[in-house]
């Protein structure tokens, strides 16, 4: 096997099995029989990326297309990087070593804004020209995909097209298409006229966005007519009967998701105001209980792993929970599998499964309140009450758990101090139930950890139109919550932590931001940005230098209120909610006004036009 | 029932670190459907034991594990599912049973055979086997040593039970060596006493009084050994001396 490192920079460098691929399950083939190259890759670091179930579903898609060979790349580590520029290596594909840039396609999955520098790091390494507008004949057609594509806006400018939504459905008809272009000798700009034809398929270059004069957005107008007006997402409606990996690959080295992933469904039905997830991937879509078990069986077979859990954004919601669980159970019980549990509601069902699967002294029981009081949790549509807490936290107890983690937001539309004092009460609350309880069924001292993120308002969700602290604003609330930890009763059972407010402010700017944003991304990689998720990496000052260079104005993109009336920046695109529901859901929650989830009662989000999911389930 | 396992390590597997090998056995066998025995306990782990770590970046053409099975296929079906289940770069080469009470892999270790090759595009020593054998004939080989806490200056040579100059590998019985010149090198391994082929290249430089080029050469670890005999009179044989192939 070819290897793109020689031995004595592989063995310069950290995990140095980071970058020679042959890993279990790799697919290997014969390039005579291949006609199209297709790059994948997670921009983060190799164990990180190889945790991602999507490339895992898009590897194992694209490998069974007849001469399509899908290859991975992730972002060389700091140590590696140094190296590659200094000795011009290009970057290359694990399976094949070869260079990315000599592949007809390198699709980028971008999961969280704090990776947009390392895209850049990635075409650059590849010698590929940062900018779509810059790029020849000889480069790949650069897509993005993922969460963070329903507002492409600050990363239009280098890629060649996004898809928007679930990868298993259009990329058959991408590739078609590419080969007939390339059999008739087009162009890359043919080839992206005939991709933008296709259904969520997004060619910024065929976008045009005129602006006001205050800034904001004015409209959008496609100036080739190829291209669509508005780009719907795909999503797969049968998630039963479609690609799932069942040879998993399985690193050498121990990635963050080291074990089987399950996805058991997509989508939420609860709708928290805040979260983006539960809104994109409307309608809720649940996966056959059969096939779950099948795949469980044959995923743990092919790969060898120890451990299987299970992936969604809401596991209790899965109607048939009960039965994969107990199938599970009984199938790996003492075979040497563990079965990790996602975080499941709290109740007796769930706790009788944990104290079959974990060590109840070790593991610790996980709330996410979200927010300290109930009003405040009625304005994020957050169903959680904290009778329903308590309730659970005293069952629990008698079990003989001793651990609590709550997580909350600061930050939040209308939060009072009251609600920030709650967060402090209501972690009390949670070690005096402990306490209630009879010293002699009493598992030792109570551990409660509060957690606290800033509230980041995000496209495609109700509080899109919010306004968002300043980072003044955000420690001042948190020394609050802080002040009032040191004055509960309970204060030694108690801990509290909170997130930097620093990355939290760059998310913000590039969540809601539009094309001008993208110069700053270009002049924080310049500056030397890279890895911003990882704290030990993050150099504020570099952004905060880039912004002023590239003359915006950060506070009009994150702590300005937003007209009702405004057209976003991602508005072109239609992920399934219809904007009339996020300002419907938005007022209501200036009205403290719940709204029950999809099982409940149907909101009128718009998804319903998919035709199926939990929007034509029995409702009860 | 207590199984050896002897396999070899080469190409780009070579990156893969030690722990990292452990955590792939533990997988592999588990694809290979090997009836392993497991510890008890919420997170139970499988009985297994490996011989002297090989480093990152070293081949290893007679590496050693040990299992412990409930039940087992013979030595030839388990074999097959064994490399059916592998990856490019490790080959399962022996899967024996051993007598109840044999010594685990790991403490039993006594010696290890290696080979050095000339790495291409770096400078090595141009007349290497004549000054090698010139380095062989000194009756002590003195050389600074590092632990944690402090260095002393120990006599390496009675560590070293054999040292060769090999025009063709092909000897060696190791099919990827054939061909290529080297030294070949049997040294004390293990917990008693342990030599690193790295550090007598590094004394062979301090003898010819140059710098040590880290990268120039390129070793591998062609056999391990344990002591059949006794202390005052050794017996080496390779660790698959020790099991039975299962019929
Ligand atoms: S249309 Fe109704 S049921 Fe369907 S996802 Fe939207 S709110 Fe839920």
């Amino acid at each position: 096997m070819r290897q793109a490192l020689s031995d004595e920079i592989l063995m310069s460098i950290d995990k140095p099995a980071r970058y020679i691929g042959n890993e279990v399950n790799m697919v290997r083939k014969d390039l005579s029989t291949v006609d199209v190259r297709f790059a994948m890759c997670f921009p983060d670091v190799y164990e990180i990326g190889m945790s991602h179930l999507g490339i895992q579903i898009l590897y194992d898609m694209f490998n069974q297309m007849e001469g399509v060979y899908c290859e991975r790349v992730y972002s060389p580590w700091h140590d590696l990087d140094h190296i590659m520029r200094e000795k011009k290596i290009p970057l290359f594909t694990l399976e094949t070593q070869d260079p990315v840039k000599s592949m007809d396609f390198l699709g980028i999955t971008v999961q969280y804004e704090m990776c947009y520098t390392n895209i850049l790091q990635i075409l650059d390494l590849s010698n590929i020209p940062i900018y779509a507008a810059e790029r020849t004949e000889e480069d790949p057609i650069v897509i993005g995909g993922g969460p963070c594509t329903y507002n492409p806006e600050p990363i239009a400018d280098f890629f060649d097209l996004f898809y928007i939504g679930e990868g298993e459905t259009s990329y058959r008809e991408l590739i078609q298409r590419y080969r007939e272009n390339e059999k008739k000798g087009g162009t890359r700009k043919e080839f992206l006229q005939q991709a933008a034809e296709i259904s969520g398929i997004y060619v910024p270059s065929f976008l045009d966005v005129s602006y006001h004069e205050d800034g904001t957005v004015a409209g959008f107008s496609s100036n080739n007519s190829h291209a669509k007006n508005t780009v719907t997402k795909e999503l797969v409606m049968d998630l039963s009967h479609t690609y799932y990996p069942e040879k998993p690959l399985v690193p050498f080295i121990r990635a963050t998701q080291d074990r089987v992933v399950l996805e058991i469904q997509r989508g939420c039905i609860r709708g928290c105001r805040f979260c983006q997830a539960g809104q994109i991937y409307r309608p809720v879509r649940e996966r056959d209980v059969e096939f779950l078990k099948e795949m469980a069986v044959k995923m743990l077979k092919n790969s060898g792993y120890e451990e299987i859990s299970l992936s969604s954004l809401s596991s209790s919601d899965y109607s048939h929970l009960n039965e994969l669980l107990e199938f599970l159970i009984e199938t790996y019980q003492g075979k040497g599998v563990n079965i990790s549990l996602p975080s499941l509601r709290v109740d007796a069902f769930s706790l009788d499964v944990m104290s079959k699967v974990q060590d109840v002294k070790k593991t610790s029981l996980t709330f996410a309140p979200e927010a300290g009081t109930q009003r405040l949790r009625n304005v994020i549509n957050k169903g959680l009450t904290e009778e329903n807490i308590l309730h659970g936290c005293d069952l629990a107890f008698h079990g003989g758990w001793n651990k609590v983690k709550l997580y909350f937001m600061l930050g939040l539309p209308s939060e009072t101090e009251e609600d920030m004092r709650g967060i402090a009460e209501l972690s009390e609350r949670v070690a005096e139930t402990y306490y209630e309880i009879p010293k002699s069924e009493r598992n030792g001292k109570v551990n409660v950890t509060a957690s606290t993120s800033f509230f980041i308002p995000k496209p495609f969700t109700p509080f899109q139109w919010a306004p968002m602290c300043t980072k003044e604003d955000f420690l001042n609330r948190a020394r609050i919550v802080n002040n009032r930890m040191k004055e509960m009763l309970n204060r030694k059972s108690l801990k509290y932590n909170w997130h930097e407010a620093d990355v939290s402010f760059i998310e913000g700017l590039l969540a809601r931001g539009d094309r001008k944003v993208s110069k700053v991304v270009y002049l924080a990689y310049q500056n030397g940005c890279l890895f911003d998720s990882w704290g030990d990496s993050y150099h504020h000052e570099y952004w905060l230098k880039a912004i002023e260079d590239a003359g915006i104005d950060i506070d009009f993109y994150t702590t300005r209120p937003r007209k009702e009336d405004e057209i976003f920046p991602w508005d072109f695109i239609d992920a399934g909610v219809t904007k009339e529901f996020l300002l419907r859901e938005w007022k209501k929650s200036q009205k403290e006004e719940v709204s029950p989830n999809c099982k409940v009662q149907c909101q009128g989000c718009g998804a319903v036009r998919f035709g199926g999911g939990i929007c034509f389930e029995n409702k009860n | 029932m207590k199984i050896r396992i002897k396999f070899a390590k080469y190409g780009p597997v070579k990156f893969v670190g030690h722990l990292d090998m452990l955590r792939y056995f533990q997988k592999l066998v588990r694809r290979a459907e090997i009836d392993i025995c497991y510890s008890a306990g919420f997170s139970p782990h499988q009985i297994m034991s490996f011989a002297a770590p090989l480093g990152v970046g070293m081949q290893g053409f007679g590496e050693y594990t040990d299992i412990e099975v409930h039940s087992t296929k013979s030595s030839k079906e388990s074999l097959l599912s064994l490399n059916r289940s592998s990856v490019e770069g490790v080959d399962v080469l022996r899967y024996i049973a051993l007598p109840e009470n044999t010594p685990n892999a790991m403490s039993s270790v006594a010696a290890a055979d290696y080979f050095v090759t000339e790495r291409e595009g770096y400078e090595t020593e141009p007349a290497l086997f004549e000054k090698f054998r010139e380095f062989m004939a000194l009756p002590e080989i003195l050389i600074e040593k590092e632990t944690k806490k402090s260095s002393a200056i120990i006599d390496i040579r009675p560590m070293i039970y054999d040292m060769e100059c090999v025009e063709d590998g092909e000897n060696l019985g190791i099919h990827p060596m054939a061909g290529k010149t080297g030294i070949f090198l049997k040294l004390a391994t293990g917990s008693v006493n342990n030599l690193k082929p790295e550090l007598v290249l590094k004394a062979f430089y301090q003898y010819l009084n140059r710098e040590f080029p880290v990268f120039a050469y390129s070793v591998s670890r062609l056999e391990v050994y344990g002591n059949a005999g006794s202390e005052a009179k050794p017996d080496l044989k390779p660790l698959d001396f020790f099991g039975e192939e299962i019929l």
